[in-house]
């Protein structure tokens, strides 16, 4: 079975968020990277699929020439190969683009799954994985927490509002990833050293113009003080009446 | 006016809130909106959507079971026919599973979870959150039809009004993925996106058994309340992810949120810092948690949350 996992490089989820001279980009100079959460999760399961069913996973991304750290890192883990489709733009590259440009590569690639994290956790827009699968007229499973495969089939779970919703679907399938459906596993030092030895390509991408036009950018105010009630259990009546006077919550 | 095509969901035919709010974003904005239904129950909410404030009502009939590819291809189709510039659903889990594929099938860029939706302009305008809410970017489209979902409690809901004419549509055949079934939460137990209140808890509880002291209290709000939790619980395994409230969890903004035990991170902050009114219960005064909140209590959960359980019932008993 041919697997490919799509991942991001992203801001680590505790930096700041500071916006450039321009307005209409982030200020990245302090940042520092890691593959975004629940990408690591979309590798996990490719691996586990691979350890399961046999054959082979490759690591793709959209992203600097820098990504070979992430990617590297998620070939450690058990993957096959990486492909970085090298976009110097790639901060500023939308859903629809992105998706193209993956849909592209994969269809060069060939593969029968493809895994991706159900958001990235920079522009938060969830939108790749499906987009990728519609242009290339395959089955998406979006925000899986379980999955079972079944030769060219497949069941797979999703939580929604109401509970848990059970879809089948049709191989090739694109599938976005949830916490829940895995636990990622660390690479260790062997797998370390293999990755090094792993072949890591780098392409240029076929990437149309992003539609998303950013007009501009701002942090959220902050909150005003807050003030501190009282201490224990003896403020909790000082609490209420606030929250019935003040705030006109209850 | 520009039109635009609305995917509106309903359970059984009761149509969802986070809809009628999709529905109030796109007559504000001054779109004429085609409401499309679909799904078992759906003549229901056809009829009651056409006095909803939608120009025109689309039910698409003879799908035997749910499949969003099917409903994408159904939207994208109706939006191309009829010439639409933009389309809009809500933010929920089956919008944006559905959204993405509409947008691919139109060939255009899409904008999830938007917080505003302006078209005063003439074009359209929106505004959503990036890095879970820490940077708000204010965007245009430069595609063919303007498409996004509308986050859950950011936009008043359509006041309704009017006789809008129900058409229906054949489903296409469209159809590689189908959802057989749901199994729903146990107790009807809201969603921590939906609830007015959320109750949340973190490590400050010390143990799982605990956590109980703050279902306690969010069952003290009679129905309207949800509990939430920290990642650092999460991860430990006490509490399933679809509670956790984060950066890597669900962003919430309910009316009322109490944090139980919660330090307050940064992931976490990004999760619920736009919540109308926000209490801290904290041991540790310098908890970053108090920064953020409007009212803090600075104790041990073990003693302020049966106080507060108790006054909050109180509350409940005398409304």
């Amino acid at each position: 079975m041919k697997i490919i996992a799509c991942i991001k490089r992203v801001p680590a989820t505790d930096a700041q968020a500071k916006i450039d001279a321009s307005a209409t980009s982030l200020d990245t100079s302090s940042f520092q990277y890691m593959t975004s959460f629940y990408d690591e999760i979309a590798v996990e399961e490719a691996v586990k699929t691979k350890e399961s069913q046999g054959g082979e996973v490759t690591i793709l991304t959209l992203g600097p020439s820098e990504a070979s750290k992430e990617v590297r890192e998620c070939i450690a883990k058990g993957a096959d190969a990486g492909v970085i489709l090298t976009d110097d733009d790639w901060q500023a590259r939308d859903c629809r683009s992105t998706a193209k440009a993956l849909a592209a590569k994969i269809e060069e690639l060939g593969a029968d799954l493809v895994f991706c994290g159900k958001v990235a956790t920079d522009r938060d827009n969830s939108a790749v994985g499906p987009m990728l699968a519609t242009y290339l007229g395959w089955s998406c499973v979006t925000d899986a927490c379980e999955l079972e495969l079944d030769g060219t089939s497949g069941t797979a779970k999703r939580a929604t509002e109401a509970g848990l919703e059970s879809v089948s679907f049709s191989l090739p399938a694109v599938i976005t990833c949830d916490k829940g459906l895995n636990e990622p596993r660390y690479a260790g030092l062997k797998g370390i050293m293999a990755a090094k030895k792993k072949p890591l390509d780098e392409a240029a991408p076929q990437v149309e113009e992003s539609h998303a036009k950013v007009v501009s950018l701002e942090t959220p105010a902050p909150r005003p003080e807050g003030k501190i009630i009282g201490e224990g259990a003896a403020a909790v009546d000082d609490l209420i009446q606030a929250l019935r006077n003040e705030a006109k919550v209850l | 006016m520009s039109k635009a095509i609305l995917f509106i969901e309903h359970s059984g035919g009761e149509l969802r809130r986070a809809s009628l709010e999709c529905l109030g974003a796109a007559i504000s904005a001054g779109l004429d909106v085609t409401a499309v239904v679909m799904g078992p129950g759906a003549d229901a909410a056809a009829a009651e959507l056409s006095s909803s404030g939608a120009g025109a009502v689309c039910h698409i009939t003879g799908a035997d079971s749910w499949s969003p590819d099917q409903a994408a291809a159904d939207l994208a189709g109706l939006a191309k026919e009829s010439g639409a510039s933009a389309f809009l659903a809500a933010a929920t889990a089956t919008g944006k599973d559905v959204a993405p594929r509409v947008a691919a099938h139109l060939d255009s860029t899409l904008f999830s979870d938007i917080t505003s939706l302006d078209g005063s302009s003439g074009s359209l305008q929106t505004r959503r959150p990036w890095l879970a809410g820490k940077v708000i970017a204010t965007c245009e489209s430069a595609s063919a039809v303007f498409c996004a979902t509308t986050r859950p409690n950011a936009f008043a809901p359509s006041e309704g009004g009017g006789s809008a004419e129900v058409t229906e549509r054949a489903a296409s055949a469209d159809c590689k993925v189908s959802v057989t079934g749901t199994s729903v939460k146990e107790g009807g137990k809201l969603d921590v996106q939906e609830a007015s209140v959320v109750v949340a808890g973190g490590r400050g509880l010390q143990e799982p058994e605990h956590f109980s002291l703050v279902e306690g209290l969010a069952d003290a709000f009679g129905g309207a309340a949800a509990v939430g939790a920290s990642r650092a619980i999460v991860d430990a395994g006490w509490r399933p992810h679809s509670e956790q409230v984060g950066q890597t969890g669900k962003v919430v903004s309910p009316n009322l949120y109490i944090a139980v035990g919660i330090s307050g991170a940064i992931q976490h902050l990004a999760g619920m810092r736009t919540s109308k009114t926000i209490v801290a219960i904290n041991k540790d005064a310098d908890a970053p948690i108090f920064k953020v909140a409007d009212y803090g209590i600075v104790g041990d959960a073990f003693e302020v949350l049966p106080a507060l359980t108790e006054a909050i019932a109180k509350v409940q008993a005398e409304a």
